[in-house]
């Protein structure tokens, strides 16, 4: 079944390139999506079960493997990925027809610009998603690497869609970051294969868990530091972050839903498979404090840079880093918190990715990105900003949804912990955020509008709205109603992480 | 074999410091392919009773990539762009040269620190340390887009030696998984220098500057 999982969006992305009509190739992209996503619910449920299911399969079609299994750890973030690309690939869909029939306008350039090839961007996407996957099942540390580093080459023609000066700016320095930071990490490989020499247990993650406590200490520690600023770089941790903002606003909007909402948390595993392995050592302090210093960290610096945006996508990329900082927080603190990060990654995906899809209509409709310049969305287009509405108080953590009692969880469980210090700046970080984020959605939807001239009425597509809808009402179901499977499956989740208990 | 093997590190550290004065952008280009060949060689002279074959399909595949394929890439990226020849530093050479012996010294002492199993080629660990530091030099004191990748190869040489160093041995999937992945990577960047020498008519990433939170142009008014 793993197989077919990595298969399925590989053989697709790869069929993309090939096949020359729009409309196949589109349906392609969704079925590739319902398909992944339908094997994703078999796999959870497998592993809900027991291994049950699979082992009712005959022999061949099981699939053992010693590279790619799924641990509960890795199951939640596929599930992430798989929800989110179901939504992004029914938005692209329309958001493709959009682009053929009135290709974009630049108004901050003031020139026409041409896209991508369809096709090229259609198979990238699923190529994209086929990494993502194979991230989220790898058994062995090298793999996982490797994996990532294929994400990072993989979406960087996906940012580069619209082919503006801007947009390969921010390809350049998210190609480069990302595959410098990236080497980082493997370093932290090499350091982390040297600490298992003596016990031979290799580079294979279940043989690391096993053995955690012979491996040699201070190797481990240098191996965590390593790992930890090499996929740092790609979480967009601060002060890493730098590439994450200029490729989140110039990137096409499905492709920053997906950057945003999946992608980082693919880092994010990155650093939990090794923070377990630390914990298994006797390391838990250690690497606990470097996450909550870097996530606090974080929360601070997208809380500065909020204060003076002027680029609405660039808002949005900076509450990303302040949610990978609450993530990496929730990490460091363990516990309870470690639940409310696994919530919080779940969370944060779908309400980010429906903001990003709402953004893209907000840039349809006024064909700017910048904050100043976009009044009155109220009335140009009231679907999109009453979904603009929505979004911001979910993101900034308004009852009831997954987000706040995400946050409200690790706040509870620094306050137990007698961190009151580290509980106090958390909420005055947050409080700033959400003051900061207020006044640019309220000066967007509110406020009159001066027409300008030439402009036609806006029509909003119902195929853009309704993923941004369905993911919205997710989260704030989340809030209100966990299932009891997820809550187990969330639950041995953050139990697999690691952390301070 | 020691002493063969002994050679090649100080031939590294020597290409590591030729690489920090160089001026043109071709000779820049050899040395880094010269360095990727002379470190795949490296694992060949390791075992003392002959090369296994697993090891010696490796070293093939390695040298082909690294001495043959990446450096046409470039190259060909080099003529596309247009670019000078000159890699135009944003420091001086003398200042490179005293930045990569400081970067050397400095690996020797950490070299020393590091609580690592005892290695039997001397030098080993110094020098993947001073390559790795010679790469991020390159990443960060040349304005070019080319010399960046260089400088990222440089960085994934040292870190090669580095892994010898340590004998930590993946598995031969992992290995050449990570292979293709460099490959992707400079070949992902090579078309990403097309675009850019055709959008901007240059490739000197210092004016590559748009893109930021304070700036100046329209978005400053």
């Amino acid at each position: 079944m793993i197989y077919a999982l990595l298969l399925v969006p590989f053989c697709a992305g790869v069929l993309a390139f090939i096949i020359r009509n729009d409309a196949a190739r589109r349906r392609l992209l969704v079925s590739a999506a319902w398909l992944h996503a339908a094997l994703t619910a078999l796999c959870a449920a497998d592993l809900l079960l027991g291994g049950s299911l699979s082992a009712a399969l005959p022999g061949w079609a099981q699939g053992v493997s010693v590279w790619f299994a799924f641990d509960p750890l890795g199951m939640v973030f596929l599930c992430i990925t798989s929800v989110l690309f179901l939504g992004a690939s029914h938005y692209a869909v329309a958001y493709l027809a959009s682009e053929k029939r009135d290709p974009g306008e630049d108004s901050d350039d003031g020139f026409i610009f041409n896209n991508a090839p369809e096709a090229v961007f259609t198979g990238c996407l699923l190529l994209f998603l086929a990494a993502m996957t194979a991230v989220t099942s790898s058994r062995h540390m090298g793999l996982l690497w490797a994996s990532v580093e294929a994400t990072t080459l993989l979406s960087a023609p996906l940012i580069y869609f619209h082919r503006t000066k801007r947009s390969l700016e921010a390809t350049w320095k998210y190609l480069l970051i990302c595959s410098v930071g990236i080497a980082l990490a493997l370093v932290g490989n090499l350091f982390l294969g040297a600490a298992a020499l003596k016990n031979g247990a290799g580079l294979d993650i279940g043989g690391l868990m096993a053995g955690a406590a012979a491996l040699d200490k201070p190797l481990l520690k240098a191996a965590f530091i390593f790992l930890f600023v090499g996929y740092g770089t790609k979480m967009g941790l601060s002060p890493f972050h730098t590439w994450l903002p200029d490729a989140h606003s110039e990137a096409p909007a499905v492709v920053s839903a997906l950057l945003s909402g999946a992608l980082l948390n693919c880092a994010f595993l990155g650093i939990l498979r090794a923070n377990a392995v630390c914990a298994g050592a006797g390391l838990a302090d250690f690497t606990g404090g470097l996450l909550v210093l870097f996530g606090l960290f974080s929360v601070l610096t997208a809380a500065l840079f909020m204060l003076g945006q002027r680029d609405y996508k660039r808002m949005l990329a900076y509450s990303s880093i302040e949610h990978m900082g609450i993530l990496a927080l929730g990490a460091g603190l363990g516990g309870g918190a470690a639940f409310g990060a696994i919530l919080g990654a779940f969370s944060h995906s779908l309400a980010k990715a429906g903001l990003f899809f709402t953004s893209g209509l907000v840039l349809a409709a006024e064909k700017t990105k910048r904050i100043a310049d976009v009044k009155g969305l109220r009335a140009r287009a009231p679907r999109t900003a009453m979904l603009w509405l929505a979004g911001f108080f979910i993101i900034t953590g308004t009852p009831p949804s997954g987000v706040f009692l995400a946050k409200f969880t690790i706040l509870r469980e620094a306050l137990l912990r007698g961190h009151y210090w580290t509980a106090a700046a958390f909420l005055v970080f947050l409080a700033i955020l959400f003051a900061g984020m207020a006044r640019f959605f309220i000066s967007m939807i509110y406020g009159t509008r001066e027409p300008r001239p030439g402009e036609k009425p806006f029509a909003e597509p119902a195929g853009m709205l309704a993923p941004a809808a369905a993911f919205f009402i997710l989260v704030v179901a989340l809030g209100l109603y966990l299932p009891a499977w997820l809550n187990s499956l969330i639950s041995s989740a953050a139990a697999g992480m690691g952390g301070a208990l | 074999m020691h002493t063969i093997a002994e050679l090649i590190i100080v031939f590294i550290i020597l290409l590591d410091l030729a690489l920090a004065v160089t001026g043109s952008l071709s000779v820049c280009i050899r040395l880094v392919a010269a360095q990727g060949v002379v470190a795949g060689l490296l694992p060949l002279l390791a075992s003392s009773e002959g090369p296994a074959s697993r090891a010696l399909v490796f070293a093939v595949v390695i040298i082909l990539l690294k001495g043959a394929i990446f450096p046409w890439l470039l190259m060909r990226a080099r003529d596309k762009s247009g670019a000078h020849k000159d890699v135009e530093p944003l420091i001086t050479y003398p200042a490179s040269i005293m930045l990569c012996l400081g970067a050397f010294i400095a690996s020797s002492w950490l070299g020393s620190r590091l609580p690592l199993p005892k290695t039997e080629v001397a030098w080993i660990v110094p020098a993947s340390l001073a390559t790795i530091f010679t790469g991020f030099m390159l990443i960060t004191t040349r304005s070019k887009a080319i010399t960046q990748v260089l400088g990222y190869l440089v960085i994934e040489n040292g870190i090669y030696i580095f892994g010898l160093a340590l004998f930590v041995e993946q598995p031969m999937m992992v290995e050449l998984a990570i292979l293709l992945d460099v490959f992707v990577a400079v070949f992902v960047m090579g078309i990403a220098i097309f675009h850019i020498s055709r959008e901007f008519d240059h490739i000197d990433t210092a004016e590559l500057s748009e893109l930021s939170d304070w700036r100046r142009g329209e978005y400053g008014k």
